[in-house]
């Protein structure tokens, strides 16, 4: 585990997000929920995959928000990231 | 040239999908059952860590406690499990378009076109399967490889959990016909004990046996048996039609059975029931535009576990909800007394003796006309299709209050298809 992180948990957000003619969904924005907006400034990757650290699985976008990156996972219809709970 | 066909069995399916949602699961003994209050409590599937103390499928849960003391049991969450079984099926379809599913948890694929286009070494595209699906999904496979059907599901149950076995011509008489003729799809303990009391307890000993023996001692099903044993089998994998439904085909006959919440021991409570599980089976056949022209009831006691069926035909075929549950309530109401002496604990009503609905029933001159309960059925299906399966329900259905809320046709119906309905 990463110094300073105790454990993760499943934290479903409010998220933005773009369809094109496609389907295909880019998110756009993730807002917090006391209220704070992140914008997503790239999609990094995009893949199906599991969260093995909180469970479930969906479509997983890496994000890069600012200087960080994260995961978002798109359980469809609902997002969810993994939270950092920390120790 | 030999086929290439891949089985692929999702381990302990429903509780890897659990710990796959649940994460603080994991290595924890856990199992998938039915519900207790409704006399549904038997276990469905296992973790490996369950497995460990010895537990088994269709235990009784206060069974598996006494195994395991600490044992995790979770209510069955088809949607999720449908979701996921559709998700793995995803991913196969991006080896080969021939795949066919064998329940929800299990696949054939056949790769001999498709090879070429992975780089050609089977080894190779299982592996990736197998890693695609971890990554993926987080639940593990295990994988049997082989030039027909029946040697590759047989690798896929000889090393599990995350295990790929390839059955080749070079290794199948020492791995195949080596083990016990149990191990083989398609024999049960009957057959099994019936193939010991000949002194045949290998798949090598039946692949074995003369064809006169075969014909003297099991008939037809000997020599398919012996078929398989040899991996003769030339079954095709068959792709599955995504405009039928999901997890089979083409079908003999729709079933749907139901252990009562409590053992019946009146005729209403049996009503309630029977239109209960005939209006399941009917609109099953509808949506499929079938008809039946037969009805078949199966009862258990509640005493002993003892049980018997019956069937009637129809005079014309159909599948109307009320044809199906008159037919039914007549053959039950014929065979049970129903009182305290004889409760009944299951019922189970199948339609068989299936035609197409299409090209319309040879009506009779001499009888009055009846009203169109096909369409006035049609009326509710489109009702259920749009608002759910609950939103409209038969008075009778209402006389056990213990029955409702039941949602049969969605909750009840995750059968495996049969090898031979084909």
């Amino acid at each position: 585990m990463v110094k300073g992180i105790d454990s993760r948990r499943k934290h479903y957000v409010q998220v933005l997000s773009r369809t094109d003619e496609d389907g295909h969904i880019t998110p756009v924005a993730i807002t917090w929920e006391d209220g704070r907006t992140f914008d997503i400034d790239r999609v990094l990757d995009c893949r199906q995959a599991a969260s093995l650290k909180v469970g479930g699985t969906g479509t997983r976008y890496l994000v890069r928000i600012g200087r960080t990156s994260t995961y978002l996972f798109h359980e469809d219809p609902r997002w969810f990231v993994e939270e950092k709970v920390m120790g | 040239m030999d086929r290439v066909i891949l089985h692929s069995d999702m381990n302990s399916f429903y509780a890897s999908v659990e710990q796959a949602e649940q994460p603080e699961l994991r290595g924890k003994p856990v199992v998938v059952a039915g519900k207790e209050e409704l006399r549904h409590g038997i276990v469905l599937t296992k973790s490996t860590e369950a497995k460990k103390y010895g537990i088994k499928t269709a235990e009784a849960l206060w069974q598996a406690r006494a195994k395991c003391p600490d044992l995790i049991v979770l209510p069955p969450r088809y949607k999720l499990y449908r979701r996921y079984s559709e998700m793995a099926r995803n991913i196969y379809y991006q080896y080969t378009d021939l795949v066919e599913p064998f329940g929800l948890d299990e696949c054939w694929l056949d790769l001999t076109g498709s090879l070429p286009l992975h780089g050609g070494d089977a080894l190779v595209v299982a592996r990736e399967i197998s890693e695609r699906v971890k990554a993926e999904l987080g639940c593990t496979v295990s994988i049997g490889l082989s030039w027909n059907k029946i040697f590759a599901k047989f690798g896929s149950d000889y090393r599990k959990p995350d295990a790929i076995t390839p059955i080749t011509r070079q290794n199948y008489q020492s791995i195949v016909w080596e083990s016990p003729v149990r191990d083989l799809l398609y024999v049960g303990p009957a057959t099994e004990r019936k193939l010991h009391a000949y002194g045949i307890r290998t798949i090598g000993q039946l692949a074995g046996t003369s064809d006169a023996y075969l014909r003297r001692r099991f008939g037809k099903v000997g020599f398919i048996l012996r078929t398989f044993a040899r991996g003769e089998d030339t079954t095709p994998v068959k792709a599955y039609d995504p405009t039928r439904r999901d997890v089979w085909r083409e079908v003999k006959s729709y079933g749907n059975g139901l252990t009562a919440p409590h053992p019946i021991t009146t005729a209403a409570d049996a009503q309630a029931l029977i239109w209960l599980l005939s209006e399941s089976v009917a609109q099953r056949m509808r949506a499929d535009g079938m008809r039946a022209r037969t009805i078949a009831i199966g009862v258990c006691n509640d005493v002993d576990l003892s049980g018997y069926g019956c069937q009637v035909k129809l005079d014309r075929p159909s599948a109307a909800t009320r044809h199906v549950a008159h037919a039914a309530w007549a053959l039950l109401h014929a065979c049970e007394p129903f009182d305290e002496d004889h409760p009944i604990r299951a019922l189970h009503v199948r339609a068989t003796d299936l035609v197409e609905a299409d090209p319309g029933v040879q009506l009779s001159l001499f009888e009055a006309d009846e009203p169109d309960w096909e369409g006035l059925d049609a009326c509710i299906d489109e009702l259920r299709r749009r608002y759910g399966n609950t939103c409209i329900v038969r008075g009778t259905e209402l006389l056990d209050a213990s029955l409702v809320g039941l949602d049969i046709k969605d909750e009840n119906t995750v059968h495996p298809v049969g090898y031979f309905h084909r």
